[in-house]
């Protein structure tokens, strides 16, 4: 077996487990834990009056009832607010059930426990709240007109807002010899894990100590805030990330109230509580994400070049901020996708409405950012005649100009500037792989057969691997054995193989004598999460470094052991060698018996490691002042920035001149992050993120009433696209190295949903010969938009 | 308010179980919670995902959607009866791994048990066949490419296996 | 999401599922595949007292095929019927149409006749059974069974003429004239959905191929399934060059569609026009194919 695994598109490692039906999700465990249910409001907006529990008493099987008035203590007060910012003005949060008043339907105000979910459910539907309903604020208009506040204190809904700049933007639309002004609007969708959320709490009473299994993107940042809100010592709280059923952004929001509540409840009742998110509770429960409405007013020249852009944008994030205003702040700095305007200017204002929290969903602000400034390069293109592709290329950044510094304030504080990238080459690429150039022949020819038929170009350029930071440990184990641990968490990117492969390779190990544990505090205490495409680039490099200084001090060891020195060693296939005498050689797991000078004989192995004779001068300690036991190692990666892919989308669809429906007759991705660990679960992550593309595009939406009811809570009417909705994808790459850090790697798990929308309208355009400036649509929505054209 | 318990006999997985379950008890809640056999997962409970699909008597089936007493006597197959013989990986379950079928896994065990039993009768499919056999499942992270070549891959695994044989 | 408790009743004859329903009566509720049931019960949207389960009624797992058409019995399931040689022999719309509803895995469960009990406006066999002018059959304790004509039975959203106390024991499904082909044509946002229109058409042909008679029921586009007689604008013209469009206005002028999530009432409207006349061409050259091929 070799140990060249780096860039090998090697079968996944947790495959074997997930298969056969052996994973262990959240529902999995804690099997005889008590279940928590909640009752949740029916209303967008209402005063709680009184809450009435005497009629669920007699649910046999019944545990506890809490209210709001059982809270205590840092319990009783409003969740935090995870990323304050300075713009965020009125920055508000809920507390873990309801203070006196809900403001969205889904607010949890009571909290049941009994000995099943069935009677929890039972109990819930006898507590009788009674409600005095409000007005609700429902949708941009109700938010900006502010005829009613959803927060008291924030009469104008106004949460967040602000304003960056790098040139006079609007002096240089002014002056320019063209100008445009669009309207552009993407409705909300969620990212909708098909595993909900779900919190599993044990409280040993003895011990004093908390375990809780939450199916969470950051089980270290949940740990701190239950020592913080429950009151026990950060020692004594574990916090565990089992096997998780996807995640898409909605995971990383944290502490969720139940999340709180049901360890808070465990402690409370010294029994274990167990609570499993059902789906109807995820709609109106948990989050979404995508609800933004955007003016441009663009000037450019008669090549297309942009000399000035501003944009102006809302952004609906719901009834509370626990997650600050990440998602308009990547809107703003990302809409610049490739390209380098002469001056630009973006100024958003994020409103509050009685609806459920917006936070990032996988691409978080970018696909409104790609579908504003693609929409946009569209229209110059149209406006001046000239191709699409050409007008796009006509703006591009330069190889030679990276870095790239768009002197504006990235999402994570850090100056913004991409690091590296080809985007004249990635434009080539996409339009030989989707035909670009020989669409017209194409179209000819399906006007013909009477077909309609377009393409459409999207390209963007996405921030990953965002800091500020990852860990990893890494140990050999005396039995050869290679144990990775590092903070972060999984939801189905495949750490367990790709940190294997990262290890193996800078170990000099068979991969398959690497273990990976990912997202558990038992083993590693610090760790940001994952999200923001981040978890190669971070935990990646981190696992690389810990693994070369396990390699360093294992060449040192076997260096004394071997009587030569460490730079005529090396290490293959878990054997370190005198370089040119392949005989002298020792195995890693006797180096790692050898790091430990205390030499219990449980193995072989370690009866084995007698034969060598390391160790210090009689008068010296056998453990170096600057040394440790043990062949293991911790390391840290943090970068000074975010490292910047990029990536290009093309499509061809039909479109049915009646009936109006959309079919996509090719969908092309070429895409650039830096080089790839394992090919294979990178060109997963760009399947997976074309389908949620496609379903923002043109089936998913959450669709409230104006009472605030969500319409299509439900799988039946909340259209996650089927096997039959999603094209076949055709996939080319790059690999341009980032060169910040020491593997040359770029994240890729939002790439492939970014322009998914922006794609989709330009083809839909392209196919109608009209303008679409909003999305998703539908065959209903796109019929009308003809009737409308044909007057 | 004490329910009535009904004394309820499946074979699961070839073996004969016996639980006392409320009528109201969800098959996909009796196999997970009564008899431990967490593979099948719930990913809706309204029969859309398709995630708690198992086999009843041969044919796919949303657990959710039925009661454990519904289906007494029946003839259960979940995802941990779709191994081979010897417990290792069934051929559906190994093509997904040949082939990048799963991400995160929670739906996995509705598409291996609906694909065993559709494979059962379409030995040698086309890929548009095979997408469409798997038309009633959703899945959220692979896009479905991967699930279609798992679905190739394991007919003709299957064939090899009965060549072999 | 878990279904509240109900009393459940197993009965092991039709006799005894009669006696049960009729001492339930209202509080009774019967579980056939309960496809459409169930989820309702986990979203604690219904709540019935009394479950009476007749799974176990092998006497209504029948498809019988004669001349007259097919009856369905009230436990076949969807499946059984799309794949059954006899009836597709028999009424080839009913595959046709079954093979819209849902996917496999629900159509292996899920039965015809609790299908058209459920009575919903989206759902493809009681257009079926509208459009063929079929019977239920319908069974209760110490009355005689009686047969309801389908333009009977659908009486609005999710209600039928079905009685407390009542079983639907069968649904007759006639087999239409010879000379005749039917064709179902539906629009669904997702394959398997409910439609947002779909519309199911039988043509009847003469000797000379030329459209005698053409009729169709379509879906989602009123409280009931709206049946229309297309004849006045296709009679007398070729099977292969008829005025389809023509047949399309009239679909589109007699639906009263309405707004919804998915589509609005103009689009449903449209669609009714627009598949009405592919339905109709296609049942058209289905009458054509059979008659030629009984030459």
């Amino acid at each position: 077996m070799t140990t060249r695994t780096m860039g090998e598109p090697i079968p996944r490692r947790e495959d074997p487990r997930l298969v056969a039906g052996d994973g262990r999700y959240l529902d999995d465990l804690g099997r005889g834990a008590l279940a928590a249910a909640f009752v949740r409001s029916p209303h967008a907006a209402a005063r709680v009056v009184d809450v009435d529990v005497s009629r669920a008493l007699e649910v046999d099987g019944l545990v506890a009832i809490y209210t709001y008035e059982d809270l205590e203590g840092p319990m009783a007060e409003p969740l935090p607010l995870l990323i304050p910012h300075p713009r965020l003005h009125a920055g508000r949060t809920a507390y873990p059930l309801a203070n006196g008043v809900v403001r969205h339907v889904g607010e949890p105000v009571a909290m049941v426990v009994a000995r099943d979910r069935y009677l929890a459910e039972d109990a819930c539907e006898r507590i009788a709240v009674a409600y005095e309903p409000l007005a609700p604020v429902v949708g941009l208009d109700a938010a900006v007109a502010a005829e009613r506040a959803v927060h008291d204190d924030v009469p104008d809904n106004v949460a967040a807002h602000m304003v960056q700049e790098h040139g006079d933007a609007r002096a240089a639309v002014a002056a320019a010899p063209h100008r445009l002004e669009l309207d552009l609007s993407i409705e909300r969708s969620a990212s909708m894990p098909l595993e909900g959320r779900g919190v599993y709490a044990r409280w040993d009473a003895a011990d004093r100590s908390l375990r809780v299994y939450s199916s969470t993107q950051t089980s270290t940042s949940v740990r701190f805030a239950l020592a913080v809100k429950l009151g026990v010592p950060v020692d004594r709280v574990e916090v565990v990330a089992p096997d998780v059923g996807g995640g898409f952004g909605v995971k990383i929001v944290h502490p969720w109230p139940e999340e709180v509540l049901v360890p808070w409840a465990a402690i409370r009742l010294g029994r274990e509580v167990k609570w499993a998110e059902d789906r109807r509770e995820h709609f109106v429960a948990s989050a979404h994400e995508r609800g933004q409405r955007h003016h441009v007013s663009v000037g450019f020249d008669d090549d297309g070049r942009l000399l000035g852009l501003d944009v102006e944008f809302l952004h609906d994030n719901g009834a509370y901020t626990p997650y600050g205003i990440i998602v308009p702040i990547i809107t703003a700095t990302q809409l610049l996708g490739p390209y380098k305007p002469g001056a630009y200017r973006a100024e958003f204002r994020s409103l509050y409405t009685n609806t459920v929290i917006v936070t990032p969903y996988r691409g978080a602000g970018r696909p409104q950012a790609a579908f504003a400034m693609e929409r946009t390069m569209d229209a110059i293109a149209a406006y001046l005649h000239r191709d699409r592709a050409e007008v796009r290329s006509a703006n591009f950044i330069q190889p030679s100009e990276m870095p790239y510094d768009h002197h504006l304030t990235f999402q994570d504080g850090r100056p913004l500037v991409y690091d590296s990238g080809d985007y004249p080459a990635t434009l080539d690429k996409i339009k030989k792989l989707v035909g670009w150039d020989e669409f017209e022949a194409f179209r000819e020819e399906a006007r013909a057969a009477g077909r309609r038929v377009g393409i459409g170009l999207a390209c963007y350029v996405e921030g990953t691997g965002v800091g500020p930071y990852e860990g990893a440990h890494v140990r050999v184990e005396t039995n050869g054995t290679v144990v990775v641990a590092t903070g972060l968490t999984t939801q189905g990117q495949g750490h367990e193989t790709a940190f294997a492969q990262v290890a193996a390779e800078a170990l000099g190990v068979p991969v398959e004598r690497v273990t990976v544990v990912t997202g558990d505090t038992r083993r590693f205490k610090y760790a940001v999460g994952t999200f923001a495409s981040r978890a190669a680039v971070m935990s990646g490099n981190a696992v690389a470094l810990a693994a070369g200084k396990v390699r360093a001090k294992a060449l040192r060891i076997a260096a004394e052991a071997l009587e030569t020195d460490p730079d005529d060693l090396e290490v293959a296939d878990g054997m370190v060698r005198v370089k040119g005498a392949p005989e002298r050689e020792i195995a890693l797991e006797t180096v790692a018996v050898l790091a430990n000078p205390l030499r219990y004989a449980f193995d072989e192995q370690t009866k084995l490691a007698t034969q060598f004779v390391v160790g210090r001068g009689a008068e010296d300690p056998p453990v170096a002042e600057d040394d440790e036991p043990g062949l293991e190692a911790t390391d840290w990666y943090s970068p000074v920035r975010s490292t910047f892919a990029n990536g290009m989308h093309a499509v061809v669809v039909e479109t049915d001149p009646e009936t109006a429906e959309v079919r996509i007759l090719r969908y092309c991705v070429v895409h650039d992050c830096g080089r790839l660990i394992n090919p294979r679960i990178v060109e997963g992550q760009i399947h997976g993120g074309v389908a949620q593309g496609v379903g923002g595009a043109l089936y998913e939406r959450m669709v409230y009433d104006e009472n605030g009811q969500l319409l299509n809570a439900s799988f039946m009417d909340f259209l996650m696209p089927y096997a039959s909705e999603v094209p076949k994808v055709e996939t080319d790459h790059l690999e341009t190295p980032s060169p910040l850090n020491p593997l040359g790697i770029k994240g890729a798990g939002e790439a492939g949903t970014i322009p998914g929308a922006a794609v989709l309208a330009a083809a839909i355009s392209d196919a109608e010969g009209f303008f679409i400036d909003t999305m998703p649509i539908s065959p209903s929505e796109l019929w009308a938009l003809r009737e409308k054209e044909d007057g | 308010m004490n329910e009535v318990l009904h004394e309820t006999h499946l074979v699961v997985n070839g073996v004969p179980r016996t639980v006392s379950v409320p009528a109201r008890r969800l098959l996909s809640d009796c196999l997970r919670h009564d008899l431990g056999l967490t593979g099948t997962h719930v990913g809706c409970e309204h029969g859309v995902c398709g995630a708690c699909t198992v086999l009843v008597d041969g044919r796919p089936m949303r657990s959710c959607l039925l009661f454990a007493v519904g289906v007494e006597g029946a003839e259960i197959t979940t995802v941990e009866g779709c191994r081979a013989a010897g417990g290792g990986l069934g051929p559906v379950q190994q093509a997904f791994q040949d082939c990048h079928g799963l991400q995160c896994g929670f739906c996995t065990p509705g598409f291996v048990t609906t694909i065993t039993a559709w494979l059962a009768e379409h030995p040698d499919p086309t890929e548009e066949q095979a997408r469409q056999a798997i038309g009633g499942n959703l899945c959220r992270c692979t896009g479905y490419q991967n699930i279609v070549a798992s679905v190739l891959r394991a007919a003709e695994l299957i064939r090899e296996q009965e060549a072999a044989r | 999401m878990k279904p509240p408790v109900f009393e459940y009743h197993r009965p092991g004859s039709v006799a005894e599922a009669l006696d049960v329903l009729a001492q339930t009566g209202h509080d009774g509720k019967v579980l056939a595949g309960g496809q459409s049931l169930v989820p309702l019960l986990n979203m604690r949207l219904a709540a019935p007292a009394h479950l009476v389960d007749v799974n176990w009624l092998g006497e209504l797992d029948q498809v019988p095929c004669d001349a007259g058409g097919v009856r369905v019995g009230a436990l076949a399931r969807h499946a059984r019927v799309e794949h059954d040689p006899g009836a597709a022999e028999a009424v080839p719309l009913l595959g046709q149409a079954i093979g819209d509803i849902a996917h496999t895995t629900v159509r292996n469960r899920g039965t015809v006749v609790g299908s058209l009990v459920h009575a919903d406006p989206a759902a493809e066999l009681p257009a079926v059974l509208v459009l063929l002018g079929g019977t239920m059959e319908l069974a209760s304790a110490g009355n005689r069974p009686r047969r309801v004509a389908a333009a009977d039975f659908f009486v609005g959203p999710l209600e039928s003429a079905l009685r407390p106390g009542e079983l639907a024991t069968a649904a007759h499904f006639p087999r239409p004239p010879a000379g005749s082909g039917s064709a179902w044509v539906e629009l669904a946002r997702r394959h398997g959905d409910y439609a947002v229109c779909g519309v199911g058409v039988l043509v009847a042909l003469d000797q000379g191929l030329r459209v005698s008679s053409a009729r169709a029921a379509l879906i989602s586009v009123g409280p009931v399934p709206v049946p229309v007689d297309l004849t006045d604008a296709l009679a007398g013209q070729p099977h292969d060059a008829a005025d389809w469009a023509a047949a399309g206005r009239l679909a589109a002028a007699a639906v009263d569609p309405e707004d919804d999530i998915h589509a609005s009432a103009a689009y449903r409207r449209h669609l009714a026009g627009v598949l009405t006349a592919r339905a109709a061409r296609s049942a058209a050259a289905a009458a054509a194919s059979r008659l030629e091929a009984s030459a």
